[in-house]
């Protein structure tokens, strides 16, 4: 009798992750005990999606070090292993942030993805909600790159009538696939050839136009697979995001606005803290592309208010907590003398006929079609 | 003179007919292990030879087979890798072109062991002529009533399928070669679970080595104690050898585990020595992915023992001075030839058959050949051998499957013995394009880098 109900009582596993101890389900991937204890542990991950089955175990960015297997066999692993696809053991001490080893594989990690990217962030439109951009922010190397060869190009590439795909910048975690595989009934894009050749594209030109391959867009932690209705239009950090929702045939229509003024500029999924799709309802939020891309105007939805800011942006406060600025060199340069200024583009282009600086409010598309009339 | 057990009947005339085979007392194991044996009991025999796998990491054969998970219900399989890519490595070429119906007989009692009744040869696609020399061989077999349903009375069933890969080195790794198999992209899948919990189709699978399955013939033939006795400690019964490169008699040899290198390339037995009157400059023993060794650590061990061509004694000083038996690749280079040329070829195959699926592996190998091109052109810069360590060091044993480490190691051994090598090609731009660097020291005695 008291067997029985032991068994079917779970047990808890207990795992040790840089000195600090949580008690988990069996089953659970070190990467998930992490995260459950908080940020200060937390692995990055750059494929690895929590809400992709399948996922991870490809970036190799969330290695980390096994110092004793289990409480029945405290032998260390050899290597180091991919935190998203390696479960607990009962009696597991994993070492995180606080193992040399790791660090430097991640150092490696980073060099390596970094090597073909071609670092175009200021006119990404990925920039400041990027993961790439914050695993080489925080676990890069310093110096200047070593590799001196050329970077691999790709031709840009129309994947259907609503994303345009940037396979220079890809990183080839394969969320875009596992999401085409786990959310459309038809995959027609996929992974062609192989090695550093290796592309995400679809099989002969064919479009993308499901109804849900907006969300390829969302899971994207690159700038590889862009909004077209959003690209080149503005800076994440300069949007504000705000919940809202709508009545939605095809999905849950519970989205983030990101707003410039009373503009809608794009529409996204909810994000958790860990840049991924949240769950409401015991299910993924994913949203349907009508949502996304066609109701972009604020009599659609009924807005619940500012979100809450996910760790992993730019525009979260204090995210970049003890960035050492600049020194500026210019007074000491001029010595104390005002830098002169040779152009003002503004007056010479006629381009840009609205001194943003000068503004009271943020700028919209209103503001300068006034301009021009 | 060695002991053969795969090879001593592959010189009779037409072997690799069903006829002759039989005649020369082919199928008896089949006949020994479903009349006399249990499934169990073929295991165990093969737990007690000692059979060693033979495709390159030689993890126990009996072991590994019975980790294999055997829930109710649920069909479980045998998959032969013969999708032998290693360059340098031709060993299973010979025994299916040859001997195919060893392999089919070695199917058929290992799949009797493991509870397969459908089992799979996976080839790879450039030995397309050896599909047929197998498929001919599945049919005599099966018209002779060595496959299909009830063989011998025995109530077990078996079918044999061959099927060709695409021709991609990767699809040689045990769960990318199953990915393949069930029709996908060949991306090695991330373990665990192993394939001998879920593998083909989600049941449990074991993958072998085309020789590991014909091993297991002479084993139930003599016993698996009576194999066991062939062989130095636990680098028990006979190995295939594929020696090519600068020697006189190139060509796959079968030996017993018990000569030393020297007797290996030296003997008129086997390789017959250097080609042309040469001097040995270095060997890869064990398929192009391990270690390289110079000269002087080849033939005899860092401790000054005489290397033997066993498990241990190959690998003996880990990879500061020794390597590994792998699949049994064994290249020889003699002084004319120019390591870092021959490390450049290597990131050259290495960088072209990546899957592309983790990153290391997919942007290190570019790198490293990028590298070795400017080095071999005499493009190259001091710091960019220090650049070449490096980048081989974050590859190695940061990747989802052992191709990373497969290219990092000869680079990593290229720079560890042949440093002074790469050195002169940098200091040397115009020369290196003319000419080669030569012996050096490099069959001087000893001088252990560490």
């Amino acid at each position: 009798m008291a067997e029985e109900i032991k068994k079917e009582a779970p047990k808890l596993f207990k795992v040790t992750i840089d000195n600090k101890t949580i008690e988990v389900p069996p089953g659970t991937t070190i990467l998930n005990a992490a995260r459950m204890i908080g940020v200060e542990v937390a692995p990055p991950a750059m494929c690895y999606y929590s809400k992709l089955e399948e996922s991870g175990g490809r970036c190799r960015s969330c290695l980390v070090e096994v110092a004793a297997g289990s409480t029945a066999d405290p032998r260390p692993m050899p290597k180091l292993v991919a935190s998203c696809r390696t479960t607990v053991m009962d009696g597991m001490v994993v070492n995180n942030y606080s193992s040399e080893r790791v660090l430097d594989a991640r150092k490696g990690v980073v060099e390596f993805l970094l090597v073909n990217h071609p670092l175009d962030c200021p006119i990404c439109d990925q920039a400041g909600e990027c993961y790439l951009q914050d695993f080489s922010y925080e676990h890069g190397k310093t110096a200047a790159s070593r590799y001196e060869f050329k970077k691999r190009i790709f031709e840009l590439e129309d994947i259907g009538p609503y994303i345009k795909l940037h396979m220079t910048r890809c990183i080839l975690c394969y969320r875009c696939v596992l999401v085409a595989d786990q959310l459309t009934e038809k995959r027609v894009h996929g992974v062609l050839k192989r090695g550093d050749h290796a592309e995400i594209s679809t099989y002969i030109s064919k479009a993308i136009d499901n109804d849900f391959s907006g969300n390829m867009i969302d899971v994207c932690p690159v700038g590889a697979l862009t909004d077209r209705t959003f690209r080149f239009k503005n800076r994440v950090w300069f949007t504000k995001p705000v919940d809202a929702h709508r009545d939605c045939d095809k999905c849950c229509g519970k989205v983030t606005l990101w707003q410039r003024g009373e503009e809608v500029m794009r529409v996204t999924s909810r994000k958790d803290p860990w840049a991924e799709v949240q769950t409401i309802d015991g299910k993924p939020a994913w949203i349907c592309n009508d949502c996304r891309f066609h109701k972009k105007k604020i009599n659609d939805w009924v807005i619940e208010g500012p979100t809450v800011i996910s760790r992993h942006s730019v525009i979260a406060q204090g995210h970049y907590e003890g960035m050492i600025k600049p020194k500026e060199t210019l007074p000491e340069v001029m010595g104390g003398r005002d830098p002169k200024l040779l152009m003002d583009i503004r007056k010479v282009s006629g381009v840009n006929s609205v001194d943003i600086s000068q503004l009271p409010g943020p700028a919209t598309s209103e503001t300068f079609k006034k301009k021009e009339q | 003179m060695g002991r053969k057990l795969l090879l001593d009947k592959a010189h009779i005339e037409n072997i690799r007919l069903y006829d002759v085979y039989r005649r020369e007392g082919g199928y008896r194991s089949v006949e020994k292990a479903l009349k006399s044996m249990s499934p169990d009991g073929v295991t165990d025999e093969v737990k007690k030879s000692g059979l060693r796998g033979r495709g390159g990491a030689g993890f126990p054969t009996g072991m590994k087979w019975s980790f294999l998970a055997k829930p109710e219900g649920v069909p479980r399989y045998l998959v032969v890798n013969a999708d032998e890519s290693e360059p340098g490595t031709f060993k299973d070429r010979y025994l299916m072109e040859f001997i195919p119906h060893l392999l089919i007989e070695g199917m058929i009692v290992s799949s009797y062991a493991l509870g397969s009744n459908r089992s799979y040869i996976y080839i790879r696609g450039e030995y397309a002529w050896i599909v047929n020399i197998l498929e001919q061989a599945i049919a005599e077999a099966k018209n002779n009533g060595w496959l299909g349903k009830n063989i011998l009375g025995s109530g077990f069933d078996c079918e044999i399928y061959v099927q060709r890969g695409a021709g991609a080195y990767i699809c040689g790794e045990e769960t990318a070669l199953l990915e393949s198999l069930e029709g996908k992209r060949g991306n090695p899948r991330i373990k665990p679970p192993f394939p001998a919990v879920k593998g083909l189709w989600g049941c449990p699978t074991v993958v072998n080595n085309v020789e590991s399955i014909a091993a297991v013939v002479p084993i139930i033939n003599e016993g698996g104690e009576e194999y066991a006795k062939i062989g130095i400690g636990k680098s028990t019964g006979t190995k295939l050898i594929s020696a090519c490169g600068n020697i006189n008699k190139p060509g796959v040899y079968e030996i017993d585990m018990t000569i030393s290198v020297e007797e290996f390339l030296y003997s008129d037995e086997y390789c017959g020595g250097i080609a042309n009157g040469k001097k040995l400059k270095a060997c890869i023993p064990g398929g192009s992915s391990v270690p390289i060794l110079p000269a002087n650590l080849l033939l005899k061990t860092a401790k000054g023992e005489t290397r033997m061509m066993t498990y241990e004694s190959l690998a003996d000083g880990g990879f500061a001075t020794g390597s590994m038996m792998g699949s049994g690749g064994f290249i020889v280079l003699d002084e004319t030839q120019c390591v870092v040329r021959h490390t450049y070829t290597l990131a050259r195959f290495y960088r072209h058959e990546s899957c592309g699926q983790c990153t290391p592996c997919r942007e290190g190998t570019p790198w490293l050949e990028n590298l070795l091109y400017k080095l071999e052109y005499g493009k190259g810069k001091m710091s960019d051998i220090d650049l070449l360590w490096n980048v081989q060091k974050n590859i190695e044993g940061n990747t989802i499957c052992p191709l990373g480490d497969a290219a990092a190691w000869p680079v990593a051994a290229a720079i560890r013995h042949f440093r002074d090598e790469f050195e002169w090609h940098v200091n040397n731009p115009e020369e290196c394009l003319k000419k080669n660097y030569g012996l050096a020291g490099y069959a001087d005695p000893i001088n252990v880098p560490v």
